[in-house]
């Protein structure tokens, strides 16, 4: 056995059941009489239901069951609930208008679930949709923003005046207009964060199951937080209690937040199965998922920087117009508010800060988080305004930023919007950067490519995030309605392998391996003696799974707070069983150890005798060797950075090619440097798609034109470079690790770079800022238009 | 899919016996764009008729003059083909392109140029080429063949047994992938060969492939990017879509017979 602990690139031991075909999947699940679903979706985007005939279909071969939404009404089920309300500038609470989990009355956009099919296959099912006859009569749809917020556009709610979710803001609005009254120069942007499809690689999938016999109810879903989903569809939807439902989420192919959320196919099953006793199983095909899975992202934004003459940052106010979709998902609202606007100091010592944000009921797909959520929205702003700001003052980008930085002896750091920063040093990630991406020698380079007929740009962002998700009580007082604390149940078995039950959830992120890691070296034994349990409500503790990169930082901790349990628990059996007193053993290596000697007794003795105290100290301790120990962080984890992407633009076709990409983040303690530096090169890849690939597409009748991979451009290998990933870290102060957290990093720090680095490419064409993607059209357009001007020159 | 018959004849005789006996039967040779329309079920057809247990459609012949392609040859044997390589380069190069490493494993040039998608690349291949098309009743040349998108000169029972290439002095293949699909967002192939230079463009056009006669007639006087300086594309009937609009298109058809002409020397 290598060096296994905290800093070892230990290969990730759940990789050889997923790359051979192994892994267990929800759609790998099968049930004795499992029954298939297919469900029939709304083919506009906003429309009346008339009336659903459902005859045929029932009396076609195979068909079991046919339910349409007021079937479930009858049933007096709930709606998919929205787990946080955000407030209005008046303090009324948001609009909420209710989101049935198959459509009543009226479907609000395309693939909004209307009606669902049970056969015994799912040819049959999808034979007999076909014979479902749905009468709509078509109304006009809002799709986008725009067309959701002009003069008597089409109500999507018709209780929901002006398609207006809420109208929120932060900050202190007066020290702001103070601020731009005696500014020297403002640095203005208005920019839209593009509208994203997550598309991870495994579609969702549910299965449900009920037992006539014992009255409980089974659902496999492909989730981030099985007991998060329990708790929502049980109580909220279906009323069914804790203790009749179990959910399980198996391995799980990619989240990156679209998976977070209670959908409606999850109801649909369970609740189906219920009804006809019988297992139900369903499977999106692709184009469901585009059309049904949350999409990320779509702000559209104005925002301005108060600068003094030294180019200082005064204030920044920030307007910002959100798009929800059509209906409110789990944790829409937090996402433009919570999540956005209180990162909005980003690393900068803005004094003063005003952000006001109006979201919107639009005909789209539901927008929720995804991979960052509100965090990419926010340094993409920050980092391009503050590009902006160098423009206006003369000033370099890279000087700009130092001059505004929260020095590193600042911290703790009060931002005016909210957070409080434990730790970071923006000079280190920065110059560490500079230095891995030669920022010094790019001129040359610049002018090398010009000979090759390319335009060569470089871009950079220093951003920092909030993660670590989240104080209970903070998140409360913000209109969360949920408490997200983290737990862990650490079992030392008799023989002194160690099974670890943990409330987050692994779908990609290789937590098997980092938090074995963790665990053998808390308890100094070899990997493969510990077993890390998640995703299943029958044997976990009550935790609220993985999103907001909050998996080590908070379960992780928890898994530090129970170990300490367990190993104080462990030196009163072995003083019992050394005849030492407990205050005199030490753990260390595997063994309670008699301080300043060699007695000994090792944790599989130690285990041993707690689970068979015969010789054991019974009437001051229980027997066994297991603790659970909840964790509600402090605060949020802080990681920030530094990444720097060079671009090269061909200008005969627009084509970028990203030729240097580098970053280097503050994450705070790695546990595995591996595992950390995939999953920033993952969160870049997807950052690069957001900046040069991909966007979600509606016509103005609300018709999904990227609704498939054919039109929907997710990255591919060759449109990467290699990404070089350093870290220089600060610890965070708060918790037992001093971790920060790594998923999302890569995806927040990196658009604003690339586009950056296309902005400087195209600097001679008079371009200052451009929207997501940077695609070759979009750049041609530019360069065409300009040509003229440029040949003059 | 809906349900069908599904039959593996061993002859093209057969094959064309059950097509003919059966109007709403469907050949299948890769079935890299079949299935998925089955699955979508935007196609509905009564039989399945898979010419893969066809041997006699397989391979690749060159003779002095011609390369000869069967239509069932996959596009990775045509690219990994040494005989091809060394006749029309070109054409290796743009199956090599085709797609990913499982399509090109399963789809042929007999599937590719009967189903005719505007955005394929084998159609620029076949016209720029001045191929000829064989099928069981007839021989086609290239400009006959290709009559409008998703639709070309084969009667419901005429099977695509093999397409004939002369071998061209020069050619080249240069492609503008769509971004999404990397299928041909702009493709253009150009030759000079036995029957004067011929360029083809694939990927742009509304109604699928076609000639760009000004830049033949620029090449032919001067064979050389420069030539096509000022040649232009007309945006009347190009594609225009969410990733370029027709006047994109018809800047890169320009852009990319430029490239192809230097790449073919
Ligand atoms: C993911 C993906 C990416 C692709 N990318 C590209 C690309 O970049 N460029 C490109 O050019 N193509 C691309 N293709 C298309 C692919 O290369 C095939 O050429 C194409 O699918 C047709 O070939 P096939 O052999 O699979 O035909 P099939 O799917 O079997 O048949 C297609 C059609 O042609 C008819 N047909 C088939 N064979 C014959 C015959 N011998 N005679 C008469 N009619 C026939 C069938 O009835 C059917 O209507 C891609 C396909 C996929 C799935």
């Amino acid at each position: 056995m290598g060096f296994e602990g905290i800093g070892a690139a230990v290969r990730r031991r759940e990789d050889l059941r997923f790359i051979s075909g192994r892994g267990n999947y929800t759609d790998d699940i099968n049930r004795p009489g499992q029954l298939h679903a297919v469900i029939i979706r709304s083919p506009h985007a906003h429309a009346r239901i008339k009336g659903i005939d459902a005859a045929a279909a029932k009396a076609a071969p195979g068909v079991v069951a046919v339910f349409v939404g007021e079937d479930m009404a009858a049933d007096n089920l709930g709606g998919l609930p929205c787990g946080w309300q955000v407030k209005n500038k008046d303090g009324s609470p948001m609009a909420e208008p209710p989101h049935p989990v198959l459509a009543v009355g009226k479907v609000r956009h395309v693939g909004d679930p209307v009606a669902v099919v049970i056969a015994e296959s799912k040819g049959a099912a999808r034979d007999a949709a076909e014979l479902v006859s749905v009468d709509y009569e078509v109304l006009p749809a809002a799709p986008t923003l725009e067309a959701a917020q002009k003069p008597g556009a089409p109500l999507v709610h018709d209780g929901v005046a002006g398609n207006i979710c809420y109208d929120w803001h932060l900050g202190d609005k007066d020290a702001v207009d103070a601020a731009f009254a005696k500014a020297h120069k403002v640095g203005r942007l208005e920019l839209v964060n593009n509208r994203l499809i997550p598309n991870a690689m495994e579609p969702r999938a549910a299965v449900g199951e009920f037992d006539p016999a014992s009255g409980d109810y089974t659902l496999y879903t492909t989730s981030q937080n099985p007991h998060v989903i329990r708790l929502l569809m049980g109580a909220f939807v279906l009323h069914i209690p804790e203790h009749k439902l179990r959910v399980v989420a198996p391995d799980v192919g990619g989240g990156f937040g679209s998976k977070i959320y209670h959908y409606a196919e999850e109801a649909i099953v369970t609740w189906a199965a219920g009804k006809v006793k019988r297992p139900v199983k369903w499977t999106a095909e692709r184009t469901e998922s585009f059309m049904s899975d949350a999409h990320g992202r779509d702000h559209i934004t104005v925002a301005e920087m108060a600068m003094d003459k030294d180019g200082k940052f005064l204030a920044l106010r920030v307007h910002t117009q959100a798009n929800m979709g059509a209906y409110l998902s789990t944790f829409a609202p937090c996402v433009p508010t919570y999540l956005y606007a209180t990162l909005l100091a980003g690393v900068y010592t803005t004094p003063a800060i005003y952000a006001e944000v109006k979201a919107v009921f639009t005909n789209s797909v539901p927008v929720d988080a995804y991979r960052g959520a509100g965090r990419p929205e926010a340094s993409f702003l920050l980092e391009r305004l503050v590009d902006i700001c160098a423009l206006e003052m003369g000033l370099d980008r890279v000087e700009i930023r130092r001059r505004n930085f929260i020095p590193a002896s600042a911290f703790p750091y009060q931002t005016p919007v909210a957070l409080q920063y434990d730790s970071g040093d923006y000079n280190a990630t920065l110059e560490a950067c500079l230095k891995a991406a030669d920022w010094a020698g790019f001129e040359a380079r610049r002018a090398e490519a010009k000979k090759r007929g390319k335009l060569r740009g470089i871009g950079i962002s220093t951003y920092i995030e909030a993660c670590g998700i989240a104080p209970s009580a903070v998140v409360g007082s913000l209109g969360a309605r949920a408490g997200l604390y983290e737990v862990a149940n650490i079992r030392v078995n008799p023989t002194g392998s160690i099974t670890v039950f943990t409330g987050t959830h692994s779908h990609g992120q290789g937590h098997e391996t980092t938090f074995a890691q963790l665990i053998a070296d808390q308890f100094g034994v070899p990997m493969s003696q510990v077993e890390i349990v998640h995703g299943d409500t029958a044997k976990i503790p009550f935790g609220m799974g993985t999103y907001g990169s909050r998996s080590i930082a908070v379960g992780g901790s928890a898994m530090v707070k129970a170990a300490e349990k367990i190993i104080a628990k462990g030196k009163r059996i072995a003083a019992h069983l050394l005849e030492a007193s407990a205050d005199d053993i030490e753990f260390k290596d595997g063994k309670f150890q008699v301080a300043g000697t060699d007695r000994a007794k090792a944790l599989a003795e130690v285990s041993l005798a707690a689970y068979v105290p015969h010789n054991y100290p019974i009437e001051e301790l229980e027997p066994g060797l297991e603790e659970t120990a909840f964790y509600d962080p402090k605060n949020f984890t802080y990681p920030g950075g530094c990444h720097i992407c060079e671009v090269e633009i061909d200008p005969d076709t627009g084509v970028v090619q990203v030729v240097n990409f580098c970053a280097v983040d503050d994450v705070g303690r790695v546990i595995n440097p591996m595992i950390v530096e995939g999953q920033i090169q993952g969160g870049v890849a997807q950052g690069i798609g957001q900046a040069l690939l991909e966007t979600c597409v509606y016509d103005e009748n609300g018709q999904l034109l990227s609704g498939s991979m054919m039109d929907y451009t997710m990255p591919r290998a060759d449109d990467l470079p290699n990404i070089k990933v350093g870290t220089a870290i600060t610890l965070c102060t708060h918790n037992p690790l001093g971790v920060k957290g790594c998923g999302e990093v890569g995806a927040i720090g990196s658009p604003p770079a690339v586009i950056g680095a296309v902005v400087d490419a195209l600097k001679d064409y008079g371009v200052r800022h451009l929207d997501m993607p940077a695609t070759p059209h979009k750049l041609w357009q530019i360069i065409n238009a300009n040509r003229p001007r440029m040949a003059a020159e | 899919m809906y349900d069908f018959a599904y039959h593996r004849p061993s002859s093209v005789a057969d094959a064309v016996k059950l097509l003919a006996s059966d109007p709403d039967a469907k050949v299948m040779s890769g079935g890299m764009t079949l299935i998925p329309t089955l699955k979508q079920r935007l196609a509905k057809p009564s039989a399945i008729v898979d010419l893969s247990g066809i041997k006699d459609l397989v391979g690749i012949s060159v003779s002095g003059s011609a390369v000869t392609i069967k239509a069932m040859t996959t596009h990775a044997a045509v690219a990994a083909s040494a005989e091809v390589k060394k006749a029309i380069p070109a054409l290796a190069a743009m199956a090599e392109h085709i797609g990913d490493a499982q399509v090109r494993n399963r789809g042929t040039i007999g599937g590719s140029i009967a189903n005719h998608d505007p955005a394929a690349d084998y159609p620029g291949a076949v016209l720029a080429l001045g191929a000829t098309v064989h099928t069981n009743k007839r021989k086609i040349a290239a400009d006959d063949f290709f009559t409008g998108m998703f639709s070309t000169a084969l009667a419901p029972d005429e099977i695509v047994t093999a397409v004939e290439f002369p071998i061209p002095e020069k050619a080249a293949y240069v492609k503008f992938p769509n971004p999404a699909s990397r299928y041909a967002m702009v493709g253009v192939f150009v030759a000079k060969g036995p029957a004067g230079v011929r360029v083809a463009v694939t990927g742009a056009g509304a109604n699928g492939v076609f000639r760009h006669t000004a830049m033949e007639e620029a090449l032919a006087k001067n064979w050389s990017p420069d030539a096509l300086h000022d040649v232009g594309t007309a945006e009347e009937g190009l594609n225009g879509d969410i990733h370029a609009s027709k006047e994109y298109r018809a800047h890169l058809v320009g852009v990319m017979a430029k490239r192809a002409v230097a790449k073919a020397g």
